[in-house]
This record gives structure tokens, sequence and C-alpha cells, in this order.
């Protein structure tokens, strides 16, 4: 399935627009998550402005489809997507991560658009099930009597985030009940914390760890639009199981300079500042 | 002494989860959006019927309790109601940081369910007997936390609950009790009810040590000794006035738990009667240590929580006057 090329040049205009918006926020707060924030920029744009149904102007819809970023410090280019989508005033940006901002330094339900209040590792991926089963209750029944789910749920989780237990418990029940409508993305970029995936906690092979869990499971480049929309239009097709798409992906992908450093958690000198913007015109 | 709202005698023998699940079918029969949640624990015969009624709004998330504390939380997101049942020490113990940060921090609108809390389980032994999750629970911002004491008020608190909106964990202890309460017995979230209305000394109680707090009144009757009783069922928020007009108006306070006295009803009752009328005090309930196997009136007289022990810390409460 090829989409359209000017979909395509929109989307990756808007992924520029929420990193660069980014980069303003980390420069502003004078600290964030640049690494994560810009691995998982390309996957977001994909969501929040084509693949999603979702109402700027009506944040607390029922039957909108959910993003729930489990790994919630990388909040910079969620609040920029949905600054960029109209949720609220591109002037919050200033006080990132200030005394009595808004946007604080880890998602919070108190941001319009924003569902899940992060960061504890490992707990995003079991909201979006509880979300994902409130979309079949109350839902109407197709003709074998399956409930149709009122809307989506997409949870983008990390590959270190993925040491945490919770997340396999969520991956158990998912498939129990059937999830269909839940969509999680690993934003695999390889990074954690303190080192690389690998050194810290090698979770090799990550493939056959979904399968064998059951769920629909899908691997991409987590930065070619063509690929992820086909994967996140794949998986509506899916019935009676969750899915998976394990998204490669560049920590600090956009900088080219800042590419494959563990830039995790950092403050911005003017001169990596000057740089992003730069690489981010 | 006059007892208000008492049974005379004590009513049926219940266990609360039986009585807490019989009111949740009834109130599900009127609110769709009650779900239950469960992380493989039984849900008797109440529940059987829930499952009946409403077969798609019930769930088993296996034995993950951190997941079944986030799930309910998601499902709140989702507009519903949900009430989460597991052993009370790893919802607690293992789920802390979902109750905290997945439920609390947000208001979500979850309720759970502390099943088997407390140090009164008889046989399972330390592992399974909670003494920490008063302190650990009444420290969360946002957390309603209740205690009911006898089947009666186990179904106002449920029914209560269900109506607040907003994050509520509830103690449930294990053991069938007797019901204290008259069915038309007075119940206000965060109002502690005043059983007896004496005035040389106030028992505060919170669960199911209520009936052996209300023997111990007796027994100092009998001395002569007047004798307050309020049972505490809501521990958060506190019911400050009651507390604070009680030791301006006895002088003596002595609060009775099956919980530990270190951050529990005991530690909380301390803060107000420090802050607002320092008098003596004595604190029946767990003395920092871990539980044991044992029938209940085993547990109760090893961990000093019988009517005789209750009785013994009124005097000498009494004496410190």
């Amino acid at each position: 399935m090829t989409h359209d090329e000017k979909l395509i040049q929109r989307l990756a205009e808007k992924a520029k627009i929420i990193r660069r918006d980014a980069v303003e926020m980390i420069w502003a707060g004078e600290l964030g998550w640049i690494g994560g924030s810009f691995s998982q920029a390309d996957i977001i744009a994909a969501l929040m402005f084509h693949q999603m149904k979702h109402d700027p102007k009506n944040p607390d819809w029922e039957d909108r489809d959910r993003l729930i970023v489990s790994k919630a410090h990388c909040c910079e280019t969620v609040y920029a997507a949905l600054g960029e989508s109209g949720y609220f005033s591109k002037e919050l940006y200033k006080s990132y991560g200030k005394m009595g901002a808004t946007l604080q330094a880890h998602t919070e339900r108190i941001v319009p658009g924003i569902e899940y209040s992060g960061g504890s590792l490992g707990q995003g991926l079991s909201f979006a099930l509880g979300e994902a089963l409130a979309a079949r209750i109350d839902a109407q029944k197709d003709s074998s009597g399956h409930p149709i789910p009122r809307y989506r749920v997409y949870c983008i989780i990390g590959d270190g985030e993925s040491n945490e237990g919770q997340i396999w418990e969520a991956v158990m029940a998912a498939l129990h009940y059937k999830v269909d409508n839940l969509v999680a993305i690993l934003d695999h970029n390889k990074f954690q914390s303190s080192g690389t995936v690998e050194e810290r906690m090698n979770m090799m092979p990550w493939v056959d760890k979904w399968k064998a869990f059951n769920w629909d499971t899908v691997e991409i480049d987590g930065h070619d639009f063509e690929a992820i929309l086909t994967a996140l239009e794949n998986a509506d097709k899916v019935k009676g199981k969750p899915h998976i798409i394990i998204a490669h992906t560049t920590k600090c992908k956009g900088v080219p300079s800042f590419e494959h450093k563990n830039l995790h958690f950092c403050k911005l000198s003017d001169e990596m500042y000057a740089e992003a913007l730069e690489a981010l015109k | 002494m006059k007892r208000n709202y008492v049974l005379e005698p004590l009513g049926e023998m219940k266990a609360m989860y039986q009585a807490y699940h019989e009111e949740i079918v009834e109130l599900s029969r009127k609110n769709g959006e009650i779900v239950l949640l469960y992380g493989d624990f039984p849900r008797g015969a109440a529940g059987e019927l829930f499952q009946k009624e409403h077969p798609d709004r019930i769930y088993d998330v296996g034995i993950a309790e951190a997941n079944l504390i986030t799930t309910a939380a998601g499902l709140a997101g989702g507009g519903y109601l949900p009430f989460t049942h597991c052993h009370s020490i790893f919802a607690v113990g293992r789920a802390y940081n979902q109750i905290r940060q997945n439920v609390a921090f947000d208001k979500l609108n979850v309720k759970i369910v502390l099943c088997n809390s407390g140090m009164l389980w008889p046989f399972m032994g330390g592992s399974h007997q909670i003494i920490e999750e008063i302190a650990a629970m009444r420290v969360i911002p946002n957390l309603v936390l209740v205690s009911p004491s006898d089947p009666a008020s186990t179904k106002k608190v449920t029914r209560a609950i269900a109506e607040h909106v907003g994050p509520v964990a509830l103690r449930i202890s294990n053991p069938a009790v007797p019901t204290v309460y008259r069915d038309d017995f007075p119940f206000e979230l965060g109002k502690a009810v005043t059983l007896i209305d004496g005035g040389d000394a106030a028992i505060i109680s919170t669960g199911m040590v209520l009936a052996d707090a209300l023997e111990a009144t007796d027994m100092l009757a009998k001395e002569g000794i007047k004798v307050r009783l309020l049972d505490m069922h809501t521990i958060k928020p506190i019911d400050a006035e009651a507390i604070t007009k009680a030791a301006r108006e006895t002088g003596a306070i002595v609060t009775v738990e099956d919980s530990s006295i270190i951050g529990g009803l005991g530690g909380a009752v301390a803060e107000i009667v420090a802050e607002n009328a320092p008098v003596p005090m004595k604190r029946v309930g767990i003395k920092d240590r871990f539980g044991q196997s044992g029938t209940i009136p085993e547990l109760k007289e090893e961990y000093e929580l019988t009517a005789r022990h209750i009785a013994q810390a009124v005097r000498e409460s009494v004496k410190k006057k």
C-alpha cells in the first residue's frame, strides 16, 4: 500500500514543527528529554495529524481515540503535537517545567489532550488496556455478538521501559481479553537512561517475545511514514488480538549531530540549541 | 450506658466482604457505570450474581496486582466506576505506586477494596496479615480511606463511596463479624459515629474491633468509668472536630485498631490531639510486629486487642489525667 505523497510530506513537516517546538520547550525549561522525545516524534505526528480521531475543541469527547504515552518523560513532542493541533496556546511552551506551569516535566492529565499522567514507567500499557476495555462496554455489537469498540487506544512504550514487569502483566491480560482496539507502539531507540538497552538489560529477541504472547506483531522503521501509516492501518484490520508495532527508531532523530548519542535527559548549551534549530529549519 | 444505634443483643454474624458484594449487586442494578475487577480473587455468591447480570462489566486480570490497579484507572479514564479486589497486603504492598500514581494523583474514580484487611485474618500468618495499610494509605493525597466495622456499616460505606466521586480505599476484614448497627444509623463519610456519649474518657475505634471496644465500655461502666465511644469509619478525611471535642470533653483518649499504631488510627488521632487539645492517650493496636498464624481469639490475645486490653488502656489513660 502506498500513501499520497502530499500526506507524507505534510506529516514530515508536522514532525519537524513538533521537534522544533520541543527544542524551544527544552531551551525554555533548561532541561528536557530530547533523545526519547525525538525518537517517537514521527510516530506521534502520524497518529495525531492523521490516524487518530480527536477534536482539539472538545478534548473530553467520549469517543475520541486515545494516545497514552507510557514513556511520559518524553513529553515535549507530545505537548508540541497538542499545541500544534490547537489544544492550547503555544505560549504555554515558555513555562514548560517551571513552577506552577501547566506543562509539567512529565505528562499530566490536567493538560488538555493528555490522557495519562506518567512518570512511573511500565504502567501506561495497563492504563491503555483499561481505556480500551471501557470502549467495549456499552458498545454496539457486530453480527456475531462481539462489541464494536467506540474508540481505539494507542500506547507508546519504551524499550528500556519494557524492563518493567507490569508491561508484561498488561500484555498477558490484553490478549486474554482479546483487546483488538489496543495498539502498542514500541519506540525501540536502543538506549535507556544510563546506557544502551543491550548493555543494561538485553531483551533480545523483541519480536519473538511479542509473538510468543500471541500479539499481532509487526516490525517497522519508526521514521518511515509510509511504514508507520501502513502498520497503523493494518492494525485496524486484524481482529481478536491486540497489536504491537515494534518501531526501530534513533534517539535524537532529526538533529544529525545528536543522533546515536544517548542524550537522554539534558540541558541544551547555546551551541546545541543553535545546532538543533538549524537542523530543523 | 445508653447506646446509640446499636443492636441489643448484637445481630447476625456475616463476613464484611459478603455484605459489600450484596450492596454492590444492588447498586449495579441502578448504576451502569460500575465495573468489577479481580486479581484472581474469589467473588462469592453475590459476585457471581453480578457476573450473571453484567457479564461485560467484570474482569479478572489474574495474579497481577499492579496491572489490576492501573487497568482500573484506565477504565475510570474511560468513564466507568471500577472497584478492584485483591488481598490488601498485595494491593498496598505490591501496587502502592499504582495506587499513588495512576489513581490518586489524578483523582480518578477508582474504588480499591482492600480485602482481608488488617491483622485479624486467621490461619494465614504474617505474610498475609497487613499491619501497614492505614499508615501507607492515609499519607497519599486525594485518597479517601474508609474502614467499616460490621456488615451494616459496610453496606452504608459501600453505597457512600460509590456516590463519592474520587479515589477511595476500603478496608474489608476477613472474618464473619457480628452486626453492631441498627439499619437506621446515620452515616456520612468523614463524620465519626458516637455510639456512647460518656465523659470520663473516649475510645476511638476503627474497623472490626468495634465490637470489642463496645464490650470494654461495659466492663468500664461497671467500675463507674463512663466512656465515650466513637466509630472512626472514615480514617481520611478524619473527623478532627469529633476527636478534638472528645479530647476536650473527656480528657483521655484511647484508639483501637487491628493495624499498626505507627501511623495508623493511633497515629492519626495523636496528630489531631497533640495539635488541638493535648490530653493523655493510649494506642491499642499492633505494636511494631509482624503477624502470625492463629485463630481470631488467639490473635486478639497475643496482639493485645481484646476488650480486656482496651479496658486496661482506658484505665491507664484516665489515671494520667
